[in-house]
């Protein structure tokens, strides 16, 4: 059985990883998307 | 029972308020009136702290039974707080008021948003270590998401009796974002990063890209964290509202009417979870100690990451930005662009600081929304 420092740890560790990680995949996902929807210039 | 007797128990019964009045009731009632004061004197989040003072002082005036069951602020408290049904109307009404194209230009400022919350977690553990259960932590840890509805969202669920302390400190210390970030810019970042200059900005986003985000992060996220879609839906979904251009009738009632009257409930309702008996505690201060370190830790973790781009970019990112990271938008995204300009006075970070913040407030969802899932996963709430 963990301890309640224990699960702070694995939260911190795990929150800060995965905090990280979704939005880094948001990042590549937005950025590909601005590439296969580019910006054009209005006329 | 006599005429006089009758108007003896009668008159007996005016002014019964004085004689259940605890101390702890005046001061809060003292703190109500202080939230007043801060609110229209000195314009601290008037929208909030007016009402909230309000149902503050409504709570403190002993037998009005207001927060009894069948009482006119528990009802509100019933049906819009523990439901949790106030924050998510609120994000509706956030979504549909922020434009995300800042963001969307430069998509690494996702990461500044990431590292803009990553004060909730380190004052989760510091939380835990001063002997705050795994609950509580997790609500005084969420003040560093440094967004209301969301500390609201994650305390009405797992620590409601601190509801009070959490929602005031998130929203003051939003408030006191320009006086708290300034000090630790300066010291974590050297003269030749603060003038550090980052050109003009161009506009690169189609309509399509815009459109597409917020479906994107509903459906992305919420295969991720499904414990927190509520949170994040709720926000893309006033987004959407806005960037599909055929429903401006919704889109302006969540920016306005929504937004307007569920402030006002849930500020009262907020108010009305401070009595005097429950709220005057040492732990109440510790709350708001932590949460002070939790908005310092973010703006620390943000400008470290702001220093990482910095050099990885060829020194051609202004490090600052790191620190509009945070959720408080546009405050921090303001102090930024303030900052910069003392340094060197030919800056313009705002564009790039309002971009980061608008990452900080799709961070701060997408953090409570991991917390919510993991602590799920493990078993806890």
């Amino acid at each position: 059985m963990m301890g309640t420092l224990e699960i702070g740890f694995t939260l911190l560790l795990v929150g800060v990883g995965g905090t990280l990680l979704v939005l880094g995949i948001c990042s590549l996902v937005m950025e590909l998307l601005k590439r296969i929807f580019p910006y054009k210039e209005e006329k | 029972m006599t005429l006089l007797e009758a108007m003896g128990e009668g008159f007996k019964a005016l002014g019964v308020g004085f004689s259940a009045l605890h101390w702890s009731n005046l001061l809060m009632i003292g703190v109500g009136l202080l939230f007043f004061y801060l609110g229209i004197k000195k314009d601290v989040e008037p929208v909030l702290l007016i009402p909230i003072g309000f149902g503050c002082i409504l709570v403190n005036i002993p037998l009005s039974e207001m927060m009894e069951e069948g009482g006119f602020l528990r009802i509100f408290y019933d049906g819009g707080i523990r439901t949790e049904l106030f924050p998510l109307l609120i994000f509706v009404g956030i979504g549909a008021m922020t434009d995300f194209g800042l963001l969307l230009e430069r998509p690494y400022m996702f990461l500044l948003g990431a590292a803009g919350q990553f004060g909730i977690f380190l004052t989760l553990l510091l939380a835990l270590a001063l002997g705050f259960d795994l609950k509580e932590a997790v609500s005084i840890g969420i003040i560093g998401a440094c967004d209301g509805p969301t500390a609201i969202y994650v305390t009405s669920k797992y620590a409601p009796h601190l509801l009070g302390a959490v929602a005031v400190a998130a929203y003051s210390y939003m408030s006191l974002v320009p006086i708290i970030q300034p000090p630790i810019m300066k010291a974590l970042t050297s003269q030749k990063e603060k003038i550090t200059m980052m050109g003009v900005y161009k506009r690169s986003v189609s309509e399509t890209a815009k459109l597409l985000f917020p479906v994107v992060i509903t459906i992305l996220v919420g295969f991720i964290a499904p414990k927190g879609l509520p949170l994040v839906g709720s926000l893309m979904l006033g987004n959407f509202l806005r960037e599909c251009g055929v429903v401006e009738r919704l889109s302006k009632s969540a920016q306005n009417e929504i937004a307007n009257v569920v402030t006002l409930l849930l500020g009262l309702t907020i108010g009305a979870t401070m009595s005097g008996p429950v709220f005057v505690k040492p732990q109440t201060l510790l709350v708001f100690g932590l949460g002070f370190l939790a908005i310092c830790l973010d703006t620390v973790c943000g400008l470290l990451l702001g220093k990482l781009i910095y050099v990885l970019s060829g020194r051609k990112i202004n490090p600052l930005i790191g620190a509009a990271g945070i959720s408080a938008f546009p405050m921090a995204a303001r102090v930024v662009q303030r900052e910069g300009q003392k340094y060197n006075p030919k800056n313009y970070l705002i564009m790039y600081a309002m971009g980061a913040n608008a990452g900080g407030q799709v961070g701060s969802v997408v953090a409570a929304s991991i917390m919510l899932s993991v602590l799920q996963g493990m078993g806890i709430g």
